[in-house]
């Protein structure tokens, strides 16, 4: 019996390990290759037929990035996407806070209903409005800039936002504000200056949500931005980077790499909490 | 009252007079408005009303030149629905959609069910399997655009290294293309042949194979399919990741105690109690996937051949880049009626949920 129950444990961890490994390299392939590819020397990588591709057959170079950072518009993405996304992150909180606190205490059931209503919006895509949407922009003059974008990206980071924030108000005890007004807080002042404070990992989640779905937006970006002084990150890098049929592979890939890396890392800590936003609270993460 | 309006702990209350008209606000209704409408207020400027002037400009011969709103009736609609492109997008929509969605729940669950277990170095595989989704989609898919390039694409160096692709003509064997193997099994169709790539070094040519799988329709289609899931499987497997655990401890105990087998456990304990989270995960899957414009906008543009189109970069192509708004307008609403059936399933799980 023995023998048996440790031969099946075995199994079953080699198992694991396979399964989970064969997911892992699907899921991390491409990154792997981005970061090989970045430092590879031209002699290394222009011979794709006998060179290997996971290896560095010559030594590794720092040419490419170099390049990346003064030959190409590369800082100037980097820049416009700082600005778009800490914007958009002041505009969120600055509408999704009262808007989910409203929700949450004070419209009673007809707030919950209310709250779904507006996070229905967030699945409503920019791709589906934004042909329209370049005559909004162009109807307020900002036609290729990126305030443009600054405008346009709360449309989805609000509702989820406020959503977000829905489930934080919510389990915050309705005790502590009414405790505070009996101590003559009055309404505005038990929000602001008790219930607040209490949110703040809400706060932050939403910082940081607001600032991960701007750079993962594309097609405003896309169709609204045309000159590289204005394009953010993702679009500035697809079409500034690709140019034609001519492919500056090394540098391509480093600038994917560079600023996906410390944006995965960030959100990796944060994953739990979008989850529980998109599964409503049904499931804590 | 007088008294309970002064705040107990005197470092944090202001003279009462500056806060007088914070108590204007006293009135729950009024507070509760003043907080909310704002941020009604910018959806409805910037989501609802671009969201009529859509369905405005499907209804009119609205170009970026020309923007006035002359009614042609169902004239846009079509001109857009004859459109061998259009139908071909339309139809790549749901195909993509489906399969990927398909294989990502099916796979998102066995991913699931292992990493709810304990086991060494979990924490790491966790965060690579998590890359896909925590990276923008768009910088995953130039990693993928080298992945599958027509020269340098390291799985062709691969596929040649074990002998499904030829090598170095003289160096190695020609066993048998991956192409006919997919041919055989009926994955792709007769007349898609692997091209040569052959160059002269000194007074030799010498030809190497490659998939060139941007290139050909079938392996295109396959290729935006595989980066779809390669995107949605993390999210997925983290939401119903998050059911399992779920379980309550004692359903778990009880089984052990029963001495159910795993198989059987798994499809008459785990599956049913997970269904509803796996629902969930489906849906927001189906909605980001039928949504995408990024995958196809970096891999393919929607080539070879508007082959591996889809509608809003077909959209894209019409309303902005051709600047015909009514036509990418049209193109784009024919997204609505899907999503609307996706949102209406969803919001009926999550009230039956809130039921239960």
């Amino acid at each position: 019996m023995n023998r048996h129950y440790w031969l099946g444990k075995i199994f079953k961890g080699v198992m694991t390990y396979f399964i989970v490994g064969l997911f892992a390299l699907f899921a991390a392939l491409p990154f792997y290759q981005m970061v090989i590819i970045a430092f590879k020397s031209n002699a290394d990588f222009n011979n794709p037929r006998e060179n290997n591709p996971f290896i560095f057959n010559d030594p590794p170079t720092t040419d490419h990035i170099v390049y990346l950072f003064e030959q190409t518009e590369y800082l100037t993405f980097i820049l416009n996407s700082v600005i778009i996304g800490v914007s958009v992150v002041l505009i969120t909180l600055l509408f999704a806070t009262p808007a989910a606190y409203s929700l949450a205490r004070l419209t009673g059931r007809l707030g919950e209903r209310l709250g779904i209503l507006i996070f229905l919006v967030y699945l409503i895509p920019p791709t589906l409005l934004f042909i329209p949407m370049s005559q909004v922009v162009s109807f307020v003059g900002l036609q290729n800039s990126k305030w443009a974008l600054v405008m346009l990206y709360p449309t989805f980071t609000i509702p989820f936002c406020t959503w977000l924030m829905f489930g934080f108000f919510r389990s915050i005890p309705r005790d502590i504000e009414e405790q505070a007004m009996v101590d003559g807080y009055s309404r505005f002042g038990a929000m602001w200056r008790v219930v607040l404070p209490l949110a703040v990992p809400g706060v932050l989640t939403v910082v940081v949500f607001s600032f991960m779905l701007t750079l993962h937006e594309y097609i405003y970006a896309l169709a609204f931005t045309t000159s590289s002084s204005e394009k953010p990150i993702s679009v500035g890098v697809t079409t500034e980077l690709v140019r034609g049929d001519v492919f500056f592979w090394q540098s391509l890939m480093a600038s994917a790499i560079i600023v996906a890396l410390p944006i995965a890392i960030v959100y990796n800590l944060f994953l739990n909490r979008f989850v529980a936003g998109l599964t409503m609270g049904a499931v804590k993460g | 009252m007088s008294v309970a309006e002064q705040p107990k702990n005197p470092t944090t209350s202001a003279p009462k007079k500056e806060r007088t008209w914070e108590y204007a606000l006293d009135n729950e209704r009024l507070l509760g408005m003043t907080l909310l409408l704002p941020a009604v207020i910018y959806i409805i400027l910037l989501v609802a009303v671009p969201f009529f002037l859509a369905i405005a400009y499907s209804f009119s011969d609205a170009t970026i030149g020309d923007q006035s709103l002359d009614f042609v009736g169902l004239e846009t609609y079509e001109r857009v629905i004859k459109n061998p492109t259009f139908q071909t997008a339309l139809y790549n929509n749901f195909r993509f959609t489906i399969i990927a969605q398909v294989l990502v729940t099916t796979l998102s669950i066995i991913l699931a069910l292992i990493l709810a277990q304990d086991f060494r170095g979990k924490w790491l595989f966790r965060f690579l399997i998590l890359l896909p989704w925590v990276t923008p989609i768009a910088l995953g898919s130039v990693g993928w655009l080298y992945m599958l390039d027509t020269l340098y694409s390291p799985i062709d160096y691969v596929l040649r290294e074990v002998g499904f692709l030829a090598n170095v003509e003289g160096k190695g064997e020609f066993v048998r293309s991956l192409t006919n193997i997919l041919q055989d099994i009926g994955i792709v169709e007769k007349d898609t042949a692997l091209k040569l790539n052959c160059e002269m070094r000194g007074t030799r040519e010498i030809c190497f194979f490659n998939m060139q799988w941007l290139a050909q329709p079938d392996t295109a289609l396959y290729s935006v399919i595989a980066v779809h899931v390669w995107r949605m499987l993390p999210l997925s497997t983290i939401i119903i990741l998050a059911g399992l655990t779920a379980i309550p401890k004692d359903i778990k105990d009880a089984v052990a105690i029963d001495g159910v087998g795993p198989i059987r456990e798994f499809f008459e304990v785990t599956l049913p109690l997970i269904a509803p989270i796996t629902g969930i995960a489906t849906l927001f899957g189906l909605i980001y996937t039928f949504t995408d414009v990024i995958v196809v906008a970096i891999l393919t543009k929607g080539n070879p051949a508007n082959e591996t189109q889809v509608l809003p970069y077909w959209a894209y192509l019409k309303g902005i880049q051709g600047t015909n708004l009514s036509e990418g307008a049209a193109i784009a609403l024919f997204m609505f009626p899907f999503l609307l059936v996706v949102a209406v399933i969803t919001l009926t799980l999550i009230s039956r949920r809130e039921v239960t």
